[in-house]
């Protein structure tokens, strides 16, 4: 008996556990290609619906483009379906190398490697390039597959408040003696929307002789002017020494991630991280589709601008609509509700009136902050955002928590 | 004796709370198992214990359960006849 019931037993009471305490995770089908608007099936077993989506990081609306699907057709016809190997045995084509060099050119870097997701890369980069007499210091919220790199990394660990200046200009100090010092941020922060201050951030790090990390997941393709992302953004294109990105969100959404930075740095991964030398190789299919991104993108600002026009009206209409969202300029749009059941219920409704967006709660996010994420996207045309925006009022109305402050609302449903 | 606990609270409050945050923390409360510090912030603490009193703490002395609550902190200073 390979899986004995007293074995079994445990893992029963586990995932009981996990849903006595409201946070079991459950998957929603959807019967459709990604986009604004998709057929969903929720729960499993209930009938079909139209809803709008608001909760995907399909931030540039190309995950389903017919231009990239055509590519990544060609790409499956010209170099095949797999490449049933690593990198550095039989798995780079001449495909893998253009991507590279794509993604080195629109983030404005020396090099780039890819990885077969970024949370690859990030578990990856770390062990890669630094020893024991390095130290790495992070924002205390930056994304947990940064968190699981460094766990694997022997150089020394240290925080700083989440985005708070002065406090890492302390630990830079307090580490002066390190060989490397790395500081490690998100570049957009995805729970929050907020952006790091990467020009403070380069600033203190040339102050310092410090090294600096950024994960641009959720701004590469539409932060800044051009959309490199969050160094664009901040004036910093060219001195930010390592950049892991996505090419799972707004860069076509299938998969892969990579490295881009000091071309020694990029070197390193290809000699020592683990992701990459032991895990298969992008196939070409996802590959070829994303060279097809970086050229849509880099040719025009259009989709970008888009995107930006309709965060604009949502964080506006929100506001008016007397609901509270996190400050900011991002596509990543928190509607703050504190309460964890208020978040679930305020989800559950907006489903019912065709709109799909997620309630978060600890320990995702710090107990009395449940929020709904709302995310935008250039694949929503006013017609989808005026329509959720009217059900954001409805169901804020029914709950009665329109133009009431942070403290009303706890008043009224508790943190 | 209380100073030096005092201290490290202060410290604790300072480095490991945010703003808003009102949990409260005293000399028995586990900062690590309590999710207060987490492993990789503990550096901070032993820098500022090793700064403060002109000491060097070992890994080895620096264990997660020396550090869990500002009266074992204190016991350890102990050993290096910090009271
Ligand atoms: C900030 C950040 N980094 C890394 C990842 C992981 O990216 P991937 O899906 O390519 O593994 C994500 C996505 O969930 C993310 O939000």
């Amino acid at each position: 008996m390979a899986f004995p019931e007293a074995i079994r037993s445990i893992y029963k009471s586990e995932l009981a556990g996990i849903r006595d305490a409201g946070i079991f995770k459950e998957e929603r089908i959807i019967c459709a290609p990604q986009n604004s608007e998709i057929e969903v099936e929720f729960p499993i077993g209930a009938a079909k619906q139209k809803v709008i989506n608001m909760c995907a990081n399909n931030y540039l609306g190309l995950s389903s483009h017919p231009d990239v699907v055509e590519a990544a057709r060609k790409g499956l016809d010209h170099r095949g379906y797999g490449m049933s190997s690593v990198r550095f045995i039989c798995g780079t084509q001449d495909i893998h190398k253009e991507l590279e060099q794509k993604l080195t050119t629109f983030l404005g870097t020396e090099d780039t490697i890819l990885f077969p997701s970024c949370m690859d890369a990030n578990a990856g980069v770390f062990e890669a390039v630094l020893t024991d007499q390095d130290v790495m210091i992070a924002d205390r919220l930056v994304h947990a597959s940064i968190v699981d790199g460094m766990r694997l990394c022997k150089a020394m660990t240290d925080t700083f408040k989440h985005s708070d200046m002065a406090h890492l200009e302390e630990k830079l100090q307090l580490h002066e003696k390190a060989r490397v010092k790395l500081i490690i941020t998100d570049g957009s922060f995805s729970m929050d929307g907020d952006l790091a201050k990467l020009d403070k951030i380069v600033e203190l790090a040339e102050k310092y002789g410090a090294l600096v990390f950024v994960d641009d997941s959720h701004a590469s393709g539409f932060i800044g002017k051009t959309g490199r992302g969050t160094h664009e953004q901040c004036g910093v294109m060219g001195k930010i020494d390592i950049i892991t990105t996505t090419l799972g969100k707004a860069l076509g959404g299938a998969s892969g991630g990579c490295v881009s930075g000091r071309r020694e740095l990029v070197e390193m991964c290809r000699q020592k991280a683990r992701p990459y030398l032991f895990s298969n190789t992008i196939p070409p299919v996802v590959v070829s589709g994303a060279i097809r991104v970086l050229e849509i993108i880099s040719k025009t600002t259009e989709r970008r601008d888009k995107l930006e026009k309709n965060t604009i009206f949502w964080r506006k209409g929100l506001t008016e609509a007397g609901l509270i969202i996190k400050e900011g300029e991002t596509p990543i749009v928190p509607v703050m509700l504190f309460n964890a059941k208020l978040s679930q219920d305020f989800a559950r409704d907006l489903y019912a009136e065709g709109i799909y967006a997620v309630g978060f709660f600890f320990p995702v996010v710090p107990k009395g902050q449940a929020r709904i994420r709302t995310q935008l996207s250039a694949a929503h045309e006013m017609h989808h955002l005026e329509k959720a925006l009217a059900a954001f009022t409805k169901v804020g109305g029914k709950y009665d928590i329109l133009h009431k402050t942070k403290q009303e609302i706890i008043d009224k449903y508790g943190m | 004796m209380s100073d030096l606990k005092n201290i490290v609270l202060n410290y604790v409050k300072n480095e490991y709370l945010e703003e808003g945050d009102d949990r409260e923390v005293d000399f028995n409360t586990p900062l690590i198992s309590g999710g207060i510090v987490d492993s990789f912030s503990m550096v901070s603490l032993k820098r500022f214990l090793e700064n403060k009193y002109n000491i060097q703490i070992p890994d080895a002395k620096a264990t997660p359960d020396a550090f869990d609550t500002v009266n074992n902190i204190a016991e350890l200073l102990k050993e290096f006849n910090i009271q």
